[in-house]
């Protein structure tokens, strides 16, 4: 390993001074095609087998026909969007049209309900898991403070949390659908019944990570410092704010971090489970319909999924950074 | 004997996996007002302990503390603990971690500008004045000691505990802080007992000595008083014989009749002490 590393600081060394780049630029200049050269491989791999296997609906896509497939959903989207100003402009002239007849006539106004496209699915499934995460963000971060500070609590909540911490949230999703359409009976809803489902299943498994970690966090707040705020005699929400808080923030992000990426894979399953609309149905229903393009389409769907997960982490960590006062520490 | 500060034989047991350990037993000191004590002993004899108790961190489980005629069992800002490891919070500034003990002790009776002159006027008495708004990890461990000491100031305590100030600190900055403290002290006539494993610092700062003796059941062994004249330079005093004499008397204490217990109990010291145990073991054996 060693050896290695010193091998390849003289690589590196020997190229700056060649090439007259300084030595981070040729360091990431290297990270860089080395990160290409990865990403070739795996497309190559990929195309080569996935022309070898073969589906009752069709070859398996390989990344040229989900590269189509890309550009049909690009092209999906766009019809749709036509196809919606249409419908508006329409109406629109039909209700002129009312009006000048008659002056008192009752006009309406639809919302268009066309078809959910690919990018509309994308931003349901985001609103889902934001709504969610943040819901158990406002539960988990609290609840960890007050165990991590009082070992009463703790001892008396960590059997609750040890027992529904394994379980699954999807087998929380039937019971989660039929108390939500018992107790949320509004005849104007704010909020669809299937976006409550999702949203709530995501925050029972955003939960505990963050519960887990911001107890050890405060738990492990340096005595010396606990000492200082005794001596001060701060009262405990100052105490909290001034020392446990910022003391807790790395541990805090760190469950943060966990909760969002399971509550992003939970949701995608909960989707596909229960029908709610996001992602998860869009698989579904390509698997469902059974055309030739629809592996091809799941197959966009699965990288779309990837990518959005890798940028909520991305995200994550950089409000962490914001946060942390310890602007030095490297974030992974 | 004006009786400020009241240590009454004080006593403290732990519960361990392997029954109760008696670390202290009938500690007794009484302390003048403006007087310096140091507390000197073997690492894990106590000294610290004695120091949280006097602090509140700790609750003796018998005897008491009295401070002014009044029982203590509870930590306050009237007996501000500087820590070895100065303790300052590394989230905030130099200024802010002043201004939070300053906030806390004098809500309500200084001024928003009183308050910010008070800081000031606490960090110049530890010529820190040049620094107020770096963090502390930008500074170095003899300038963050000195904001603790400055934090612990402000405060305006009856008495100020000193855990080990200077152990982690290399022997010039230590020479150094040793120094300003003799002036603050000269200056505003502070009552301190500080802890320390280092015979000369404790001669060279101390009104009075109080050796103890090795635990479990640790003790005060030998009171010396420390007559020398005030101020007290280091480089005459270091040819003074009487200085030489006090030295001499403290160190056969320590080497002579009570000779280092190496270890044993260690593993059964609380929480509380487990960070200063460590490194009073580390200065021992490099003293050695």
């Amino acid at each position: 390993m060693a050896n290695a590393s010193v091998i390849q600081g003289n690589f590196i060394k020997m190229v700056s001074h060649k090439s007259g780049l300084s030595p981070t630029m040729v360091n990431s200049l290297r990270t860089g095609i080395l990160s290409l050269i990865g990403i070739l491989t795996f497309l190559l791999v990929w195309q080569s087998t996935a022309n070898n296997i073969d589906t009752s609906l069709g070859q398996f896509p390989g990344p040229v026909q989900v590269y189509e497939q890309i550009g049909n959903l690009v092209s999906d989207y766009q019809r749709e969007q036509e196809r919606e100003a249409a419908f508006y402009e329409r109406q629109e002239e039909r209700n002129a049209r009312r009006l000048a007849e008659d002056p008192d006539a009752e006009i309406r106004f639809r919302e268009y309900t066309g078809q959910p496209t690919f990018p509309a699915q994308i931003i349901t499934s985001l609103k889902t898991v934001a709504a969610g995460f943040l819901l158990a963000t406002v539960i988990a971060i609290p609840l960890g403070i007050a165990c991590g500070l009082s070992e009463t609590l703790y001892s008396a909540i960590n059997p609750v949390i040890q027992l529904f911490k394994p379980v699954s949230p999807l087998a929380w999703l039937p019971l989660v659908t039929m108390v939500v359409s018992a107790v949320y009976v509004s005849d104007d809803p704010m909020f669809a019944k299937s976006f409550l489902n999702s949203a709530f299943t995501v925050a029972l498994c955003c939960l505990w990570p963050t519960v887990i970690n911001t107890t050890v966090g405060v738990g492990s707040v340096n005595s010396d410092l606990i000492n200082v705020s005794r001596v001060l005699q701060l009262p405990t929400l100052k105490h909290v704010q001034k020392i446990v808080i910022p003391s807790a923030i790395p541990f805090i992000f760190t469950g943060l971090r966990l909760s969002l990426a399971t509550g992003w894979m939970v949701l995608i399953a909960a989707e596909m489970l229960a029908q709610n609309p996001g992602l998860g149905k869009f698989i579904w229903d390509e698997f469902q319909n059974g055309s030739s393009d629809s592996l091809g389409r799941i197959m966009v769907a699965v990288l779309t999924i990837g990518f959005i997960g890798f940028i909520l982490d991305r995200l994550m960590l950089f409000a962490q950074h914001r946060v942390s006062w310890d602007k030095s520490s490297v974030l992974k | 004997m004006n009786r400020f500060l009241d240590i009454s034989s004080v006593g403290i047991e732990f519960n361990t996996d392997s029954g109760t350990f008696r670390a202290l037993d009938k500690v007794n000191l009484s302390i003048k007002q403006g007087e310096f004590v140091s507390l000197i002993g073997h690492s894990g004899c106590g000294k610290s302990t004695v120091l949280n108790i006097v602090a509140g961190l700790l609750e003796a489980t018998e005897g008491g503390v009295i401070l002014e005629g009044k029982e203590v069992n509870t930590p306050g800002p009237d007996r501000a603990v500087v820590f070895q490891n100065h303790a300052l919070l590394p989230w905030m500034t130099v200024y802010q971690n002043v201004e939070l003990a300053v906030k806390q002790v004098f809500k309500g009776q200084k001024s928003k500008s009183e308050i910010h002159d008070w800081i000031a006027h606490n960090l110049e008495l530890v010529h820190m004045s040049h620094a107020i708004h770096k963090m502390p990890h930008e500074i170095s461990g003899g300038m963050k000691q000195r904001v603790g000491i400055a934090r612990c100031l402000a405060m305006q305590p009856k008495v100020l505990l000193m855990d080990e100030p200077f152990g982690a600190l290399d022997a010039l900055t230590r020479a150094h802080l040793q120094d300003s403290l003799m002036e603050i002290q000269n200056d505003l006539g502070n009552t301190v007992i500080m802890i320390t494993h280092d015979v000369d610092e404790a001669v060279l700062l101390s009104d009075r000595i109080v050796m103890m003796t090795n635990g479990p059941a640790a003790s005060i062994g030998e009171i010396l008083d420390v007559d020398l004249p005030r101020p007290r330079d280091r480089l005459a005093l270091s040819e003074s014989p009487e200085f030489n004499q006090i030295r001499n008397r403290a160190l056969r204490f320590l080497y002579e009749k009570q000779k280092f217990p190496g270890g044993g109990s260690r593993a059964k010291k609380p929480r509380l002490e487990a960070v200063d145990g460590a490194s009073e073991s580390k200065s021992a054996s490099a003293a050695a």
